[in-house]
């Protein structure tokens, strides 16, 4: 009798529980960092994402991002979408080259899914952070020709022992670095203006509408003072993507919230003037 | 030395291998109702009979458990790489089912000991009368059924009931009697209903109107009231004490769709999950 025709590997490959080890093994060519690169240093035209910010709250982190993407000394998109959710608890928000966080987003929301489905229960939040770092250090000799990409992590940790201490911020470097922020962070090109607005205004344990109201003003202030930061398009109806991950899990805030307070700020602020 | 044996009767013998494997263990039930595709699994042990496959797509099966996992958690992998590579919507219950067929028949005819598994690959969709359910049975034989299955042991005695009184129009509740009381028709002393205590059922269901990954578990207290007050629950249905213990996440309320497949205690789901871009 023939054994040698075995069923297709998807079958005969216990044990890992990690979407991309599996891809590495069997769909290599579906996996980022794996590409050759050219040998000079020629960075390609491409679209730049900026200014991501996170902040703790009392009931988790809010974390938010502007719409603009950049190529250049032009505007590459108005309303890219910069922060998403990971996965239930836990958001992502990415600066840097677009193409690559984008599909660097894509697979880690299947990562922490596939992980989920194959195992019955979740990854810690300290796990998820940590394999998010693998990622990015994956992607270090792109990062060197230019590409480079620098996520933000932060996530409602279901685990904490102090419930007002469970909403955690992870920032990375472009080696794969992994860095807790207590208390807010920020990245992109307009996060030093960011985080110094996000400084003043801190404290523990804020509420949902104060931290939400922070980091959008944290964005106009950005947006004020760096060229790659869009502002709120009043005209297009653009506004901050604005999302929260508590114990109820991730919200995005409504563009009519967001749009109403962003109207309130630029008229406090007219007012001041 | 080699005695001829024909083709038939090696056929005809992991036939009969396979089928007295799977009548051995206890039965499961996939059917539709008004919100959604419920599945009903007697299990005794904590090791797990249905699972979420992907959004829309859910899996149950019965029969050797080391085959049923590695089927599974196949078809976990081949669902996300097919999302990863293409979209989400592409991952289709009729896909998995061939996919599932393939792999089954050729394990069927080119391997020396065929799986004891019978499994059963569901996709909820708007309406009951669009929902998808596929049996793929050991020889890699894919059935399309309608509104209800049932697989393993005593499968047609349990059918029967569910022949005379499934309906897809009822509420969750209800079809969880039904289900229940289906399974606990065979099995009793002298042919008599038997009753199945909470903690020997699995049932999970994939929620027609959860926007995004739709399969969700119903445990612990939430179970409990959602079976409500049986006749003759005797010694069987433990108090709902016990049942907590098990399994502390449990949704306060069935309808109020939390619970993902952890035994975290965790409320709500996302709003907002389901991967952009």
């Amino acid at each position: 009798m023939d054994h040698s025709r075995r069923p297709p590997a998807f079958f005969t490959t216990p044990g890992t529980s990690s979407f991309v080890e599996y891809l590495t093994a069997h769909s290599p060519e579906l996996l980022p960092g794996r590409r050759s690169l050219p040998a000079d240093r020629a960075v390609p035209a491409v679209p730049h994402a900026t200014t991501i910010v996170a902040m703790a709250y009392a009931d988790g982190v809010v974390m938010a991002g502007d719409r603009r993407a950049t190529m250049g000394n032009l505007i590459a998109s108005r309303d890219i979408e910069k922060v998403h959710p990971a996965d239930a608890y836990s958001l992502i928000g990415i600066a840097g080259t677009a193409g690559v966080g984008i599909e660097l987003i894509r697979l880690f929301q299947v990562e922490l899914e596939h992980y989920e489905k194959i195992e019955g229960t979740m990854l810690s939040l300290d796990g998820k952070a940590n394999r998010l770092a693998a990622f990015i250090r994956g992607n270090l000799a792109a990062a060197m020709q230019g590409l480079a990409v620098i996520p933000i992590y932060a996530g409602y940790d279901l685990d904490a022992s102090d419930p007002a201490r469970a909403g955690r911020i992870f920032s990375f470097d472009v080696a794969g670095g992994l860095y807790e922020e207590s208390d807010y962070d920020g990245i992109g090109s307009g996060s030093i203006f960011a985080k110094a607005a996000l400084k003043k205004r801190f404290r523990h344990g804020l509420s949902r509408d104060e931290a939400v109201r922070f980091v959008i003003e944290s964005l106009f202030d950005a947006a004020d003072d760096d060229t790659a930061t869009g502002g709120p398009d009043l005209v297009r109806r653009i506004f901050p993507v604005v999302m929260t991950a508590t114990a109820e899990g991730t919200v995005r805030m409504s563009d009519a919230d967001v749009s109403a307070l962003t109207q309130a700020l630029v008229q406090e602020r007219s007012n001041q003037l | 030395m080699q005695f001829y044996t024909s083709p038939e009767q090696i056929m005809r013998d992991r036939s009969e291998y396979a089928r007295k494997g799977i009548s051995r263990g206890r039965s499961a039930i996939v059917l539709s109702y008004a919100d959604g595709v419920l599945f009903v699994a007697e299990n005794v042990t904590s090791l797990r009979k249905t699972s979420e496959i992907y959004d829309r797509i859910g899996f149950a099966a019965v029969g050797r458990y080391n085959e049923l996992e590695t089927l599974r958690a196949g078809g976990v992998r081949m669902a996300d790489t097919r999302g990863y590579s293409y979209d989400r919507r592409d991952v289709t219950a009729r896909w998995l089912a061939n996919a599932y067929a393939q792999t089954l028949g050729a394990i069927f005819s080119d391997t020396s000991k065929p799986f004891e598994v019978e499994i059963c690959i569901a996709e909820v969709n708007d309406s009951p009368a669009t929902d998808e359910l596929y049996r793929i049975t050991y020889d890699g034989s894919v059935g399309d059924e309608h509104g209800y299955m049932v697989m393993g042991g005593n499968a047609d005695a349990i059918s029967n009931v569910l022949k005379e009184e499934h309906q897809e129009t009822v509420g969750l509740a209800e079809a969880l009697a039904l289900a229940v009381k289906a399974l606990g028709s065979v099995g009793g002393e002298n042919g008599a209903p038997r009753q199945i205590a909470d903690r020997q059922l699995e049932v999970a269901v994939l929620d027609r109107n959860r926007p995004g990954r739709a399969f969700r578990r119903i445990t612990g207290n939430a179970l409990v009231s959602l079976l409500g007050p049986r006749a003759g629950s005797g010694e069987g249905a433990p108090s709902s004490g016990e049942a907590t213990s098990e399994d502390a996440s449990s949704d306060a309320h069935p309808s109020t769709p939390p619970a993902k497949l952890t035994s975290r205690p965790k409320p709500e789901p996302p709003k907002d999950a389901d991967p952009a871009s």
